[in-house]
Order: C-alpha cells, then structure tokens, then sequence
C-alpha cells in the first residue's frame, strides 16, 4: 500500500492545474465558476477526492485497536499522514503533530488544556486586534472561567499593520501571545518570527494562527520558534474536518487531556485513569482517519506546485486586484500596501458589500462579503461589513479581469 | 410616520415578468429599494436589529387598532432593502390573520427571488419573516 503522490513528478504550468480540479468547471448561475473565496475555504483537487474514496473502498477500518490487516493499513495511513504533516511544519518529532477538526479546536484545545494548568487569575493573555472570532473567543470563555484578562495588539488602521511599539511591555504583563500569521479580512502578513521569539525572549508561550498561511507560504515550526501553531486541512485544498494542532513536546507532555474517551487513555479503572503518551492523550475516540488520508496528499500536491510558487502567484493576483480596484471611484482597500497575502478586502462607498456579493454571484462569482469573523475589528475601523477576494494558485488574470468587471458595473449601478 | 409606497405588489410581480435577465431584476429592486424611508436613528438600535451575517436588518413592528400591523423596517444593504419592500408590500397594514395565512416565499418563488430569502443566506430577510410571523401568532394565541 502506498500512501500520498510520487515526490518526483513534475508540476504543470498554473493553467493546466485548473484541470486538476473538477469544481472548477463547473457552472454557477448560467456563467463559469470564477471561485475567489479560498480564504474560507478552498477547492479539491481530483487527487484529494481519489485518496479519501480509496481510503474507505480499500483501507478502511478503526486506527490503534486491530490487529487485523485492515486496521493496520487504516493505522499506516493515519500515522503516516501525521509524519507528513511533521515533515510540512518541519517539526522536530511526529508526536508534536495533533489531529483536530480544524484550526478552532486546535485553539481551543490549547485555551483549554494549557490554559487550564497555567493560566491563573489575574494573568494577562495577549491577542492582536485583528484576530479570527476562533482566536478570540475561546480566550474569552476562558479568562472568563479563570478571572484573566485579555489584552490586545493594536491595528494601526486601515493598513492593517500591527503596532509593536509597545510590544515588550505587553509580552511583560502576558502568560502567552496567540495571533495571526495572515489576516484573513486585511491581507496582512505579521512578522511571525519576530513575534514569536520576542515572546520567547519574554518567557511567554506563542501560539500562531495560521489558517489563512498553511497552504500559502513555507512553515518552519522550528525557525519560527513558536509553541503552538494551527491550521485547517480544507483551507489548504484537503477535506473538512480535519486540522492539525502543532506542540512543541515539552508544552505538549505538561498539558492535561482536552478530551476523555477511547484512545487517549493507557490503563483505566472505575475511579481513575492513566493517560497515553502525546500524540494521542489528545485525539480521543475514533479519529478522521478519512481526512487525513485526503490532507496527505492535500500537503503532496501543495508541495509539488511549491509554495513559493505559491505565494508569489498569490501576492501577483493580489496585487492584481489592488491596483485595478484603486481606479474605481469611491472605493476604500483595506490592507497593507507592500506585504500582502491573498486577501483583498473593500469597501465601495454607496453599495453595501452584501450588494456587491450578490451581483457578483449572479455572475458566477464568489466572493465573501460581512464581518469576516472578525467583528471588534471591522467595529474599530468603522465598517459593517466589506466585500473580499481571496485567491488560490488555481486563479487566473482573467478571473481577476472578470471580478473587476463586475465591481465596476455595481459602481456605475449605484452612482 | 406610517410608510407608503406607491406600489402593490400585484404591480410587482407584473413588473418583474417584463424584466429580462438578472441585471435588470437587481436594477428594478435598488430602485425600489429607494423608495424605502429611511428609519430614524432612534429606532435602529439593537433593540430592533434582526440577526443577520452579512447585512443588517432593522424591523419594528406596531400593532395597531383593529389588529392591523403596522411595520417599519429598514436595511444597510440595497439589495436586501428592495427585498424589504416587497416585504412591506405584502405583510404592512395586514391583519395577524392575513399575515399568517399570507406565504411569501411563493410570492418570492414566482418573482424568481426565493433564494435571497432562504436561512442559508443569512441577510437577515429570513429572520425579519420569522419575527414578523411570530408576533402574528402571539397576538392570535393571546387572543383565543
Ligand atoms: C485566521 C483564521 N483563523 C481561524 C479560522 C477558523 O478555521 P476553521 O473554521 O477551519 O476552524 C479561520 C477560518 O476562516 C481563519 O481565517
């Protein structure tokens, strides 16, 4: 059995990698599928869709607990996807890698398990102000339960940047600092290593969101020096309901179990129980053994194209979009002007973002519009809602063209 | 100040037969979006704020003498405000009675606008229905 793609097959030019994906055909409303919403989630190449039919037509059977054939190809798979996963993060063991439904659970088993033996009340938890609802919320429940407070990096505007003037008097008052590589409603891309060792320097624990950069830039858990890092599997062409949590296997072996259940324990009797080693004291019940299979070779076909690749396309399209968009009047770009990831979120003064999503959808374009999970932000600088594209390697100039046209027609709709 | 607009949605749904593609449609409904009077400041407050992700929606119900029900509501967003109109169109003035009998997703069905009222799309036009409907039913329940 074998498990991912062949390493030495060569990627194709970017427009026959649209091929590889059979969404991508499709029409929507009368008019090609222009799908510019990858920042919530992205599109599945045919490969993904293969390794998760031939997971269950071929492999499938419970992880850990047979010692039937089946199981131990269903086991191989699973664990095999998590030493992929390592290899990707470039994290020191396979064990520091954790499966989760998504980059909200792996948060929110970090909020709760380290926080649980380490947060006390009274201490201070760092956040930036532009942080997903996931990255927001679940530091709220908790300092709530424990009596912690949160404090928060600021954005400088509408550039999205942070203010880090006064960072080492914060990192001085905080337990840990949790933020955002990229944002997802500005586009911005945070200094993660410098974050990230500052807080070291600090002696406080950091823990990067990095949903929206997983399958958009090299991530090097050990460079970076970070403690915890998160991401989703869908947001970078695999399935959903898969994600991974990274640890570092110090903080890891420390924490208490998120979860009680099947898997996670060693000995159990009726008063008591003795818990696994990391990775498993944190996975209990059945895992997606599925989801991993797809996210294997999800990481595969990502890693053949190069995120390098990647990311330039990216910032070309989004860059792109910014500078077409700037010629429309009465429209406000939010973002940084240099720096940017492959998101690009507006305003057109007159149309509500809500307006302009469902043209564009009329014509067989996706694209986001609301508070992108990111309320308090879109409150500080003083907007409802905005209307956002966000960009894959998948996307083309044309669709770009395509989307401008239609942004340009609304306009004219609403002078 | 009780909202009048000088339309029936019988001229509506006339309207909306003539109009050919999609682009037409949109045009036709900002326009009677813009017939909407804007609500005053002191009723767009939370307080009348219907849940919705992507737009907000702000609905004010009063009953009136002779079970009539009177309904101001208001949008940031044109295209949900036009849909507000037909709304209006269909529920404003009516009897509980009348608006629990009335179905407006077949008026929306036929207008080819069912979709922009569904749950799934969350701008607030589900929940301004639902509300409406329930304070219709209050009224009747109370009543027998
Ligand atoms: C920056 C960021 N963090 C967290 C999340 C949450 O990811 P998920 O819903 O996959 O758990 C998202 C998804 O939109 C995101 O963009």
């Amino acid at each position: 059995m074998t498990q991912g793609l062949d390493p030495t097959e060569k990627i194709k030019d970017w427009k026959s990698i649209r091929d590889d994906f059979p969404i991508l055909n499709k029409e929507i409303n009368g008019h090609q599928l222009v799908y510019l919403d990858n920042a919530a989630s992205s599109q599945k190449p045919q490969v993904v869709i293969d390794a998760i039919r031939k997971h269950y037509e071929d492999n499938n059977a419970n992880v850990h607990r047979g010692i039937h054939e089946l199981s131990n190809r269903a086991t191989e798979t699973y664990e095999a996807s998590r030493r992929r996963v390592a290899k990707y993060l470039n994290a020191a063991r396979p064990e520091e890698v954790i499966f989760t439904r998504g980059t909200t659970e792996s948060i929110n088993l970090v909020a709760h398990s380290w926080g649980q033996s380490n947060i006390c009340a009274g201490d201070t938890i760092l956040l930036t102000e532009m942080e997903h609802h996931s990255n927001l919320v679940p530091w709220q429940i908790m300092a709530k339960r424990i009596g912690a407070k949160l404090e928060f990096i600021s954005v400088t505007g509408d550039d999205g940047l942070l203010d880090l003037t006064d960072l080492d008097e914060k990192l001085d008052r905080a337990k840990i600092l949790a933020f955002t590589h990229f944002s997802n409603t500005l586009g911005s891309i945070n200094p993660v290593k410098e974050l990230c060792q500052r807080a070291r320097k600090a002696e406080v624990v950091s823990l990067v969101d990095a949903a929206q950069s997983a399958g958009h830039t090299t991530i090097d858990v050990q460079e970076i020096d970070c403690d915890f890092l998160a991401f989703s599997g869908h947001k970078i062409c695999g399935p959903t309901g898969i994600g991974v949590l990274y640890g570092k296997k110090e903080q890891l072996e420390e924490m208490p179990p998120y979860q009680g259940g099947g898997e996670m324990i060693s000995k159990v009797e009726y008063l008591e129980s003795t818990f696994n080693v990391i990775p498993h004291k944190f996975e209990a019940g059945t895992p997606n053994i599925a989801g991993a299979a797809g996210l294997h070779t999800a990481i595969d076909y990502i890693d053949r194209i190069g995120l390098s690749a990647i990311f330039k396309h990216d910032q070309h399209l989004a860059n792109q979009t910014v500078k077409r968009l700037q010629e429309i009047d009465g429209i406000r770009i939010f973002g940084p002007d240099n720096q940017r990831s492959a998101v690009v979120s507006f305003v057109l003064q007159d149309a509500h973002a809500l307006d302009l999503a469902t043209m564009a959808d009329q014509k067989g374009i996706a694209i986001r519009a609301g508070h992108h999970c990111n309320q308090p932000l879109l409150t500080k600088l003083g907007v409802p809602s905005t209307a956002r594209a966000s960009f894959n390697f998948y996307n083309t100039e044309s669709e770009v063209d395509r989307f401008i046209e239609v942004i340009q027609q609304v306009q004219k709709m609403f002078v | 100040m009780a909202i009048t607009l000088d339309t029936t949605i019988e001229e509506v749904i006339e309207n909306f037969e003539f109009l050919g593609d999609w682009e037409e449609k949109f045009t036709y409904l900002i326009e009677l979006g813009k017939k909407l009077p804007a609500l005053s400041d002191k009723d767009m407050i939370e307080q009348y704020r219907v849940q919705g992700c992507q737009a907000s929606v702000w609905l004010r119900v009063i009953p009136k003498k002779n079970d009539i029900y009177e309904i101001y509501a208001d949008s940031d967003a044109f295209i949900v405000k036009g849909l507000i109109v037909v709304l209006l169109l269909i529920y404003n003035y009516k009897t509980a009675k009348q608006i629990l009998d009335t179905d407006s997703s077949k008026i929306f069905e036929q207008l080819g606008l069912d979709k922009h009222l569904s749950p799934t799309r969350r701008n607030g036009l589900h929940s301004m229905v639902s509300r409406i409907k329930a304070l219709a039913n209050d009224s009747i329940t109370k009543v027998s």
